[in-house]
């Protein structure tokens, strides 16, 4: 299981510093919520983290990241592209085998979108490309998640069902979300982040949705 | 106006050309140029469909060539563009772009004979080396996310045929069916040096004053280029390409002794041949740059200015014709009939037709090479000009042509005539195959002579002169600021 220590993280845009410097660290087995207001520096902290990050671990990005022009089944598929040769995915490239399909199928199929197996990532909905991304670092079944508003685009059931999903196969997490139970819900610690400094480092049990309304 | 970048270049330009003039042999030699044009005008209105057979040998063939070299050319193009991040392999692509397919002809047809291979060859292998510059530029500009979205530990390939290639993937389709339209041409101009493709029937034609075959031969190249939407379609190009080897014909047998003597003897410069050294090679060389390099790189270089300025006048004379910010219909429709002839007509065959009315001088070639270039240019401007917000009240006439649309449009006019002006040269440089003393006209004579290391000296130059045409090209183009999307300006 893998943690994270970073000391002295700093992000500068335009001359001007938007980021840090900040020290965080990462126990095995923790899971972090990232909250605070839309331009204090998560998005920019998640990718930093992700640089620093070892290399089994999965990244999520707020724009997804997905090829337009591939299949759904692609897109997941490129999860594992650090696990097969070159000739297994380029065959796979070509023409899906069975067994990465049936685990691909299964993936989307608990997070209900199994019938959009073949279709190209470039012709779904928001949270349809949103729960692809998120069943390619299903696939990876890498030791650490970073996901930068994993289920923004997707309403109140199935974002639960997608945080589930996550958060069973991940226990090692950082996963930056607005939305404040949610935060609460699926974390057992809780960071803040405010003009681009930690402005809050508590445990979840310790907190309550309006000690997080400062931050917004 | 004139102060700023753009006007400094523009004049700098046309005075050049200016300059040229006095130089450069712009007589009409034909005792009647304007009866011939005549006689072909008369043949192009009354085409002559009846020699079906030859007519279909004819375009099968000049399919099948284009199909087979440029699907060769893209493979091989595409496996480069991996390697593209090594300054060897982009120094070897650019070499090898810089020199025309009918000079990558001439030399296979003199070791491989008359061989359908020969022509296959003569176009795949400048074409790889557009390619793989033209899809490097294009998988560079692809949206880098998706690659660090996967695993850290992912193959440098994964993550290139994963992520990158498909991003770019429907820029890549574009850009390799617009290259097809110009495989297309190159084919049918191979028919001038040999190869039985639409050129050489329309040599023939010409040579005999068929000009009813002429004009046949000429409306279906335009029917076929003009509805190239129509017939390619994604899911029949694989049908194309299994079936075009079939179509090639079978030409010579190819005699493998006379390509093992072409690279180990005929082109191994005569004095080295003969053992005399370096003390017989110096003289050797001398006498070729003094007397056959540097007259052909004097004309090829004053071609290509007059050239390059004439085609820039006709870019912007023309563009007006289908910009919809003008009315009339009537006047669009035509336009665009003037300007797809004008661009899918190949410099090389405009030049010919245009060299059996007028005699053989510099006009006809600045000629067909303006026609040619400036149609493209003018297309692709007066596309970008629908593309200009006129406000409400804008002045109309030549008022809206001079102060709204010519000024908006001047910056990317000008990319797309840079970006040309290393083609005109290519161009220019096989245009002397006609008889108009260019590089191309001393390459034709050593090869007629028999002489094929003076033939690859001299093609050699011009392929350096091409690269620093195109570095020249490059710089301008950086120093005005200008960018365009590449495809959109090959």
């Amino acid at each position: 299981m893998a943690g994270l220590d970073v000391s002295n993280l700093s992000a500068s845009y335009g001359g001007e510093r938007v980021l840090g410097p900040l020290t965080l660290s990462l126990a095995p087995g923790q899971r972090v919520a990232l909250v605070g207001r839309s331009g204090a520096g998560k998005s920019t902290l998640l990718s930093l983290l992700y640089d620093e990050a070892g290399p089994k671990t999965a990244f999520l990005p707020q724009e997804l990241g997905l090829v337009d022009t591939l299949s759904v089944f692609h897109n997941v598929y490129m999860g594992q592209l650090d696990r097969h040769s070159i000739f297994y995915s380029l065959l796979n490239l070509l023409l899906p085998l069975r067994k990465p399909r049936q685990e691909v199928h299964a993936i989307l199929e608990t997070l209900g979108l199994a019938d959009k197996l073949r279709e190209p990532a470039g012709e779904l909905s928001g949270g349809q490309r949103q729960r692809t991304a998120v069943a390619r670092a299903l696939y990876q079944q890498g030791d650490m998640l970073l996901a930068d508003e994993p289920v923004s685009a997707l309403d109140g059931p199935l974002a639960r069902r997608v945080m589930d999903a996550l958060t069973q196969d991940y226990p090692t997490s950082v996963i930056a979300l607005h939305d404040v139970d949610l935060a609460l819900a699926y974390s057992d610690r809780v960071i803040g982040i405010q003009d681009g400094h930690i402005a809050l480092d508590e445990p979840s049990s310790r907190l309550t949705t309006a000690d997080l309304q400062p931050l917004y | 106006m004139l102060r700023s970048r753009t006007g400094v270049v523009t004049l700098t330009f046309i005075g050049i050309a200016l300059a040229c003039l006095p130089f450069a042999d712009l007589a009409v030699t034909t005792l009647n140029p304007w009866q011939e044009l005549q006689r072909l005008l008369k043949g192009l209105l009354t085409p002559d469909l009846t020699a079906t057979d030859a007519l279909l040998t004819a375009f099968t063939r000049t399919i099948a060539y284009a199909f087979t070299g440029v699907a060769l050319g893209a493979v091989a193009g595409f496996f480069l563009t991996t390697l593209f991040s090594s300054r060897l392999i982009r120094v070897f692509c650019a070499f090898i772009r810089s020199i025309h397919e009918i000079f990558w002809a001439l030399i296979f047809l003199q070791c491989l004979g008359i061989h359908p291979l020969s022509g296959v060859l003569a176009i795949a292998i400048p074409f790889a080396g557009i390619f793989a510059k033209v899809y490097s530029e294009i998988i560079d500009e692809a949206d880098p996310l998706p690659a660090r979205a996967i695993p850290k530990g992912s193959g440098r390939m994964a993550r290139y045929l994963f992520t990158q290639v498909p991003e770019a993937w429907p820029h890549l389709r574009t850009y390799t069916a617009y290259r097809l339209e110009c495989g297309l041409r190159s084919s049918a101009i191979l028919g001038f040096i040999g190869l039985p493709t639409l050129g050489f029937h329309l040599e023939a034609a010409f040579a005999q004053g068929f000009y009813s075959q002429v004009g046949a031969l000429l409306l279906v190249f335009y029917v076929l280029i003009a509805t190239m939407r129509l017939w390619l379609r994604p899911r029949l190009v694989p049908v194309y390409l299994v079936a075009a080897p079939f179509f090639l014909g079978e030409g010579m047998p190819i005699m493998w002794g006379n390509v093992t003597r072409f690279f180990t003897e005929d082109i191994v410069p005569h004095p080295l041949r003969n053992g005399e050294g370096w003390e017989g090679f110096q003289p050797w060389l001398m006498d070729i740059l003094a007397n056959q390099a540097l007259p052909g790189i004097w004309n090829t270089l004053l071609l290509t200015q007059m050239a390059l300025v004439a085609t820039g006048v006709l870019a912007l004379l023309a563009f007006p014709l289908i910009a919809t910010h003008f009315g009339g219909p009537v006047r669009r429709t035509s336009g665009h009939v003037l300007l797809v002839i004008a661009r899918s007509t190949p410099e090389y065959m405009l030049a010919y037709i245009l060299l059996q009315l007028w005699g053989p001088s510099m006009l006809p070639a600045v000629v067909a090479l303006a026609l040619h270039n400036g149609g493209i240019i003018g297309h692709l401007v007066g596309r970008m000009s629908d593309e200009v917000p006129l406000r409400k009240g804008a002045p109309t006439g030549f008022n809206r042509y001079a102060w709204e649309l010519v000024p908006r449009v001047y910056p990317p006019f000008l990319a797309f005539l840079f970006y040309r002006w290393e083609i005109i040269m290519r161009e220019t440089a096989i245009l002397g195959i006609l008889g108009i003393t260019t590089l191309g006209f001393y390459v034709e004579g050593a090869i007629q002579e028999i002489r094929f290391d003076r033939a690859m000296v001299l093609i050699l130059i011009t392929a350096l002169l091409n690269i620093g045409v195109d570095a020249l090209s490059r710089r301008i183009r950086a120093w005005l600021r200008l960018r365009t999307r590449p495809t959109c300006e090959a």
